[in-house]
């Protein structure tokens, strides 16, 4: 289809993140720094050798904690001097800034690119519980283009839209409680074994059940956890990829499509946004899903895992339920181990790098307690609803 | 039970204020013929700017709904219930709304359903309740 797969000449080559907490009392900026040194550091680089920086979605200037810090704010701070930089919303989800920043590298504009995460929503809701209302969105009447259709009718989260795609998931494939359990439970197996998790103590079946219902069928612990934290990456051309000392995590393949309406209730209920990222992924690598060792997949919401198993591949459409049913498959020593740092659902709501963190932490050795087999090639994904975005990626 | 009111514009005008009339009113494309939802000015199917609201029955069956059970502000009553709706002119042709006027437990996917114009200023809003 295309004659150049821009991404295969980028490669991530060092990853950082500050410490991760409920809330934690250092600034956003403080977090940011200490995300981006670590990752600039692992890189074997330093803050002369970055002229790029990206992050999704950036900071909006009214200081949401949503995304506290963006490009703008980090250049002065650390002193860089970039040749480009970007942010902004409206694009294929949490990893759209590695997908930029790739794009900036493949066009020739950068070498070493900084792509950061910065979240605190953990600190803003010990003061505001209400802060990430979608009414709060808009000022007065709701004049967004999208949530003017939803906010009237008090869908007041983003629970209740994942709870619309959740529901027409169990009557279309027969899906049931207990399945979607095993998303949770093994989220929180893994977070066991990560000391910068924020629940790490087990969680049976029985609780799952036992868990509030927020809206049906999604439960409390269908919900990921707030917290503060910065997540970072290095992207590096691939050429000056070779000289860092972790061997290069290279790009393999994006997925970043968009076939339907941007709308959380106009796309297909149950393959959302995720389908069409997962067909171009594919369509752009000699990869199989077969090849795939370990999958790090967004859990904002539990049943967004279960779609994008789907989406991307790893289990025939309509059968995650059955394919995550007793955890085995999906366990660290299973057939395709996720989230293997507890994911967003008990490690923290890091909003997406964390899962690209966490895919290269284990591609390089280095997941300590939580390490799983040895392997080469990891898969990427995040997003629910319109938002989503993939990346697959090859150590080599 | 208070809510957010969409900011009225000449595209979504008649469908937040049909109701005024007792009518659901839907974006058709006049020559694709072609109901299309959210209002644009513009055909997403076939491009054309000769577009109007054009009035609908007002039924619908429920595609997919969730019982809100949080009360995310102190004064919403809850359990309430959220649906998307499929209307019956037009395969796809649905939005998100609430279901009222029966017990949440009582609704499923596939229940036939009708409007329910709740007035809020000059907003009136389209519900949907059990079609008997």
């Amino acid at each position: 289809m295309f004659d150049r797969i821009f991404e295969k000449d980028v490669s991530i080559t060092g990853v950082g993140q500050s410490e991760v907490g409920r809330p934690v009392a250092k600034s956003a900026m403080r977090l940011t720094l200490d995300a981006c040194l670590e990752a600039i550091a692992d890189a074997g680089l330093t803050r002369a050798d970055i002229d790029g920086v990206a992050c999704w979605p950036g900071d909006n200037n009214n200081g949401d904690a949503f995304s506290p810090v963006g490009p703008n704010a980090l250049i002065g701070t650390l002193g860089l001097k970039v040749n480009w930089y970007g942010g902004g919303y409206e694009g294929p989800g949490p990893l759209a800034g590695v997908i930029n920043g790739a794009m900036a590298i493949a066009a020739g504009l950068c070498r070493h690119v900084l792509v950061f995460r910065t979240i605190t929503e953990a600190s803003r809701r010990r003061t505001d519980k209400a802060a990430s209302a979608l009414t709060n969105k808009t000022v007065g009447r709701d004049s967004s283009f999208f949530w003017q259709w939803y906010t009237p009718f008090n869908v007041l989260s983003a629970i209740n839209l994942m709870a619309l795609y959740a529901q027409r998931h169990f009557h279309e494939y027969g899906t049931t409680p207990e399945q979607l359990a095993q998303i949770a439970l093994t989220c929180r197996a893994n977070a066991a074994l990560n000391p910068k998790a924020i629940y790490r103590t087990p969680l049976t079946l029985d609780d799952y059940m036992a868990s509030r219902m927020i809206s049906t069928p999604l439960r409390m612990l269908d919900c990921d956890v707030h917290c503060d934290g910065s997540t970072a990456i290095i992207l590096s051309r691939a050429d000056a990829a070779r000289t860092g000392p972790n061997r290069p995590v290279r790009i393999e393949a994006i997925g970043a499509a968009l076939h339907q309406p941007w709308s959380w209730d106009q796309i297909d209920l149950t393959a959302t946004a995720a389908r069409d990222v997962g067909e171009m992924m594919w369509s752009r690598t000699d990869f199989k899903p077969a090849d795939v060792g370990s999958a790090h997949l967004y859990d904002g919401f539990s049943i967004l895992t279960m779609i994008w198993l789907e989406a991307l591949g790893l289990c025939p459409r309509g059968e995650s339920g059955p394919f995550v049913e007793g955890g085995r498959r999906i366990a660290r020593d299973g057939e395709l181990p996720i989230n293997t740092n507890g994911g967003q659902l008990s490690g923290g709501r890091t909003h997406g790098l964390g899962y690209v963190h966490e895919a290269c932490t284990q591609l390089w050795g280095r997941a300590g307690e939580r390490q799983i087999a040895p392997h080469q090639v990891s898969v990427v994904a995040a997003g629910g609803g319109p938002l989503g975005g993939s990346l697959l990626l090859v150590r080599e | 039970m208070s809510r957010k009111l969409p900011a009225l514009t000449a595209d979504n005008a008649a469908f937040w204020q049909g109701g005024a009339q007792g009518r659901l009113q839907i974006h058709r494309c006049t020559p694709c013929a072609r109901f299309f939802h959210p209002p644009a000015p513009i055909c997403p199917h076939c491009g054309s700017f000769e577009v109007a609201p054009a009035p609908v029955s007002g039924k619908a069956r429920v595609l997919s709904y969730t019982i809100n059970h949080q009360a995310w502000r102190p004064d919403l009553a809850e359990p309430y219930v959220v649906a998307i709706v499929e209307l019956v002119e037009q395969a796809g042709l649905r939005f998100v709304t609430n279901i009222v006027g029966l017990s949440p437990e009582a609704v499923h996917v596939g229940l036939p359903v009708k409007v329910h114009f709740e007035q809020h200023q000059d907003v009136w809003l389209p519900l949907f309740e059990k079609d008997a």
